[in-house]
């Protein structure tokens, strides 16, 4: 065995066969990797579960965020992380004055109820894009962020096909609002969203000209999947399309909204297939009837069990692994999409429920999720805390936020322009699911991104959006000790415990050549007392050798996983 | 079999294999040998595949002129005019979209060849699972989680990671020119292909981390980060060479429109190819083909968003043909063009068409046999929003005969990537059926009436082949989908008719398909109540 092989970790062993695997669960050919289900979870309650369930629901996490976990039980870190009640999030602003005016809207106010503008839809969707990628890097301390993700990359639309940017600004809103609400509920309100009207062309859907997209995707994508139990048929497809016929966008409104013409409904009986019973759904040709078809239409899809396993099972790899065994099938899946069904489609139950199951706290789930673009470019922002310009400095503080936006984008995640109506194919696509995330492109990518902010910086008029080492060094309890540093540090920073090696090169980043460790403690202690003869120098070498350290950690493999 | 072909069969059989002193072709790859014989060892070509994502509308890309009342009933809104469109000039019944001069010029430098209606049987209308029936080269109801280029590539050099690169493969086996590596390109055990988007930029990853992972799924996960990280790093350096040393000669790309468009992509190809690096396939991609709406300029079909993708398309091909004839490279290039499907015949009311099934692929360069190979899809006299573009072939005969013509794999090799036999077509030059004259082939067989049409209870058609041979009748509904074999039998050369009971089939459009082993020709049939 020569030395590179040595070297090489484990070849990768694919866990499924090549022929007949189904891209959803009830495969036994997949190995088996744990049987915990979800029972509540009753082992240990440390830090290292607290990180681990903060690493998942939210981006980061930040220091202020995992402080206020550590006197908490899971039932309370749980309960707070599902509690956005409270949260009231400010519209994105018109922070584009100085380059376009807008007659319509002060610098610093919003823009979303403002008329549609063909001339300043462009600067509006960039302030709404910066916008959201701001959310995720200010953070909220629940999992609202995550949630709104993981409904924009189901209910996929694209701003580049959507006219309007208010129009998009509503579609979100939408999302956030019923993020941790009822899918049912969100399903309906997505159907006559504006937006995805634009999207699909839901718009053009009428009873001499049905347009088939929306209709489609309704049941291959947002509701019953692709999986082997989705047995929906093309006339179901075209059926659905006729319910669907007459909505359309009422373009006199602002902001834009949604209408129903009846003249142009086909209100005719809809026939489906045996899958779904060969129910009929009634034509009406009320002023209304549209509506009265979309609930019954909406009824007759989610009696489908399938509903309730295909969004599970999305769930399931969006805050635990890809994939998805008999075993997970049997003792997550099932289970949740019953209580799913249970509480008529309320989110909150689920993710209570998985949250809090032995499955979910399974080291076998622990630390192997990539990270998607969005959470590594804002959670590294909320670990490090670079000073962004003030909060009324619109024009300066959209330009940081655009500097997240455009990194997450360049690392194939541009918030609010998926690739398709698919979403985003780390959360689909077989056999690679995550790892799409990391290619030889993106990979060296993610380190330039972290290393430019702790190193260059990113210039923004006088000032710079750059990260001071000091900013977590000083809330660890004891980073004058060289190894309790690296220790606080690296169960901060990485899901993994780190090896000895691992350790040991990483020591030898502010050690090097083996110096003892007091003379690490005695530079820290003088640079953080500036009345210390030896201060300045000492604060110079400290500074140095933190950033070293830091990057060090984050240019570990172990950084890019969750 | 006509005499020339056989003659031409019989040279390519018993010649090469003398001069080699019987050894197989294949284990020789690219040594002297092959060289001086003139020819490239299989281990020195390159195939390029294009991406068109999104749905490419066949029917506005290569017109069925003799089709053209019919389709002016079924999408006038989009249609291109008829005196619009460039005529093949040796088969005026099939014209190129009026922005496809650039392959129209390919076409006639004798390096394009065209193949009509590519699909699979029971078309999917899903823009992913399609795009993945295509890459994974499945059937339509299986789903493949390795790419047919990954199978091809695991079976040449296999256990890769392992020990990639070394010294006798130093560079990527498969390059993708974009951020992302397609499912085309994943093996069995990981994607055998590596994406990069500047050849000349790469930042160093610094993560020399070492040792065993945990056998957990986070050690998986960790595992394929950490040989990602080393295995860029070592690529980086030889991509970097060959971007330094290589270069573009042609003027005939289309002006830039930014850094990552497909002429952009080619260029790079090529840079990389003439930079002397070994990389087996290169994938590209263009993006913008789902033309649900306003394909066209609603007052000018001829312009629009279709017609730049295609002048897009038309131009970059024929810069990248360019390019590598003027470096001198052209011998050792294939490119081919695919789409997740084609698009409806009928258009819809916003202008546009919505997701079908089978369209024309293409395949350029000097190994090419240039020509058409199959017909124009009949248009209905009438048609419905469901009816579809028939496949003639099965887009995995087009793979066979890359694997087979230009990658030179034997038929066993080709059946453990493609999972069945599957007929080659004569897309190059030297395809082992020997054939040489796409004209010839195309007049093999013919399916010459169906009478009466429309028809209720029976209908009898006429039908011949000049050479003999499998013959098999196949009745498809208009979505494509096949439902009915009549016969599969053998026939001697002759013309026959055949009387079809068509009772228990409902009223509609249906496509009547005629097989032989090389070839298909299609009628459209409606039957009444």
């Amino acid at each position: 065995m020569n030395r590179r092989q040595f070297l090489r970790p484990r070849k990768i062993v694919p866990s499924t066969s090549d022929l007949n695997t189904t891209a959803e669960g009830n495969n036994p050919e997949v190995k088996k990797r744990t049987n915990s289900g979800l029972s509540k979870y009753s082992g240990t309650w440390s830090d290292k579960e607290r990180m681990h369930l903060l690493r998942r629901t939210t981006f980061g996490p930040s220091m202020t965020d995992f402080k206020s976990f550590q006197s908490k039980t899971m039932d309370q870190c749980i309960t707070a992380l599902l509690d956005t009640s409270n949260l009231s999030i400010a519209p994105p602003v018109n922070n584009y004055q100085n380059r376009v005016q807008d007659p319509n809207v002060e610098y610093g106010k919003t823009w979303v109820d403002a008329p549609f503008d063909t001339a300043l839809e462009g600067v509006r969707k960039n302030s709404l894009k910066c916008w959201l990628w701001s959310i995720g890097a200010e953070g909220t301390g629940t999992i609202f962020e995550k949630m709104w993700l993981f409904w924009h990359n189901h209910f996929a639309t694209e701003m580049t096909a959507v006219p309007s940017a208010s129009a998009s600004y509503y579609y979100f809103k939408a999302l956030m609002d019923n993020s941790l609400g009822n899918f049912k509920a969100l399903t309906r309100a997505i159907t006559l969203d504006p937006a995805m009207l634009y999207y699909l062309n839901g718009r053009l859907n009428t009873k001499n000209a049905p347009d088939e997209n929306y209709a489609r995707e309704l049941q291959e994508l947002f509701t019953l999947g692709k999986g082997t139990d989705s047995k929906f048929t093309e006339d179901d497809v075209k059926a659905a399309a006729r319910v669907l016929t007459g909505f359309t966008i009422d373009f006199r409104t602002t902001p834009f909204s949604s209408l129903f013409l009846p003249n142009k409904h086909d209100n005719t009986d809809k026939e489906f297939s045996d899958f779904f019973g060969n129910t009929v759904v009634k034509g009406r040709s009320t002023s209304t009837g549209g509506y009265d078809e979309l609930d019954d239409l909406l009824d007759m899809i989610f009696s489908v069990e399938e509903v309730s396993k295909y969004i599970c099972r999305r769930l399931y790899r969006y805050f635990v692994y890809y994939e998805i065994d008999s075993n997970a099938e049997s003792n997550v899946i099932e289970p949740l999409a019953l209580i799913f069904r249970n509480n008529n489609f309320d989110i909150k139950p689920v993710l209570e429920t998985l949250l809090s199951s032995e499955h979910f706290y399974d080291t076998w789930n622990q630390a192997c999720l990539i990270k998607d673009p969005f959470s590594h470019t804002a959670g590294y922002v909320k670990q490090f805390k670079p000073a962004f310009p003030s909060n009324t400095e619109y024009e300066n503080l959209y330009k940081a936020y655009y500097l997240g936006w455009a990194y997450s984008t360049i690392l194939q995640m541009d918030l609010g322009d998926p690739p398709s109506v698919s979403g985003w194919e780390a959360w689909y696509q077989i056999p690679l699911y995550q790892r799409f995330w990391i290619t030889s492109d993106s990979l060296p990518k993610r380190n330039e991104y972290q290393d430019y902010l702790l190193w260059v910086g990113y210039n923004i008029g006088t000032e710079k959006l750059l990260v001071d080492p000091w900013t977590l060094t000083v809330q660890f309890n004891t980073p004058s000790d060289p190894n309790k540093l690296i220790t606080e540090a690296t169960q901060f920073l990485l899901p993994f415990e780190l090896s000895n090696d691992q350790i040991i090169s990483l020591k030898e980043v502010i050690l090097p050549g083996g110096i003892p460790d007091y003379n690490w403690s005695d530079d820290y202690q003088a640079a953080i007392d500036p009345s210390n003869s030896n201060h300045s120098t000492a604060l110079t070498n400290i500074t140095l050798k933190l950033k070293l350290l830091y990057k060090a950690i984050m240019n570990l493999s172990e950084y890019q996983l969750s | 079999m006509k005499r020339r072909s056989f003659i031409k069969a019989a040279t390519a059989s018993t010649v090469i294999p003398v001069a080699l002193n019987g050894m197989q072709l294949r284990s020789v790859n690219n040594n002297a040998l092959l060289k001086a014989l003139g020819k490239r060892g299989a281990s020195d070509k390159v195939l390029v595949i294009i991406q068109l994502n999104g749905g490419n509308d066949g029917l506005n890309t290569l017109l069925p002129l003799d089709q053209y009342s019919n389709l002016s009933k079924a999408r006038s809104n989009v249609l291109i005019p008829e005196d619009k469109a460039i005529g093949l000039s040796d088969y005026s019944e099939i014209g190129f979209h009026p922005q496809m001069s650039g392959l129209n010029n390919i076409y006639n430098n004798k390096k394009l060849n065209i193949i009509q209606s590519v699909g699979y049987p029971q078309p999917n209308f899903s823009h992913f699972r399609s795009t993945d029936i295509w890459m994974s080269a499945s059937d339509s109801n299986k789903v493949l989680t390795t790419g047919w280029m990954g199978r091809y590539l695991n079976e040449q050099y296999p256990n890769y990671p392992d020990n990639y690169p070394n010294s006798t493969y130093p560079d990527p086996l498969a390059i993708q020119i974009g951020p992302l590596v397609s499912l085309s390109f994943m093996g069995p055990n990981t994607s055998m292909g590596m994406a990069i988007t500047d050849p000349s930029s790469f930042y160093e990853l610094l993560d020399n981390s070492s040792g065993n992972v945990p056998s957990t799924p986070a050690g998986e996960e960790l595992a394929y980060i950490r040989i990602l990280a080393q295995q860029t790093n070592e690529y980086a350096d030889v991509i970097k060479a060959a971007a330094a040393n290589g270069l573009n000669k042609s003027t005939k790309y289309p002006v830039s429109g930014g850094r990552n468009t497909l002429g952009e992509q080619l260029k790079i190809v090529a840079k990389l190819i003439s930079g002397g690096l070994s990389t087996r396939v290169y994938m590209v991609s263009l993006g913008g083909f789902d033309t649900h709406s306003a394909q066209t300029d609603s007052t000018d079909t001829t312009l629009g968003n279709h017609s730049a993708l295609l002048a897009h398309l038309s131009q970059s091909i024929e810069g990248f043909q360019d390019d590598l004839e003027l470096l001198g490279i052209s011998d050792k290039v294939t490119g081919m063009t695919f789409s997740e499907f084609g698009r409806r015949i009928q258009s819809n009311a916003s202008g546009g068409t919505d997701h079908g099934a089978a369209a024309p692929m293409f395949v350029f360069g000097d190994a090419v046999q240039p020509g058409v190979i199959g017909n124009n899809p009949s248009i209905p006299s009438t048609t419905t929003v469901n009816d579809n573009v028939p496949m003639q072939f099965d887009f995995r005969q087009v793979y066979a005969s890359v694997l087979k013509d230009w990658f030179e794999l034997n038929d066993a090799e080709i059946k453990n990537i493609l999972g069945t036999d599957f007929n080659t077509l004569p897309i190059f030059k030297n395809n082992i059926s020997g054939i040489d004259d796409i004209a010839e082939y195309m007049t093999q067989i013919s399916l010459r009436n169906v009478f009466p049409n429309p028809a209720k209870n029976k209908t009898i058609i006429s039908f011949s082949t000049d050479g003999g041979g499998n013959l098999s009748l196949v009745l498809y509904n208009a979505m494509g989908n096949q439902l009915y074999t009549f016969f599969n039998k053998r026939f001697s050369a002759g013309t026959f008719e055949h009387e079809l009971d068509l009772r228990g089939f409902s009223p509609g459009n249906y496509i009547l398909q005629l097989h032989s082993e090389m070839k298909s020709c299609t009628q459209t049939l409606q039957i009444l109540n």
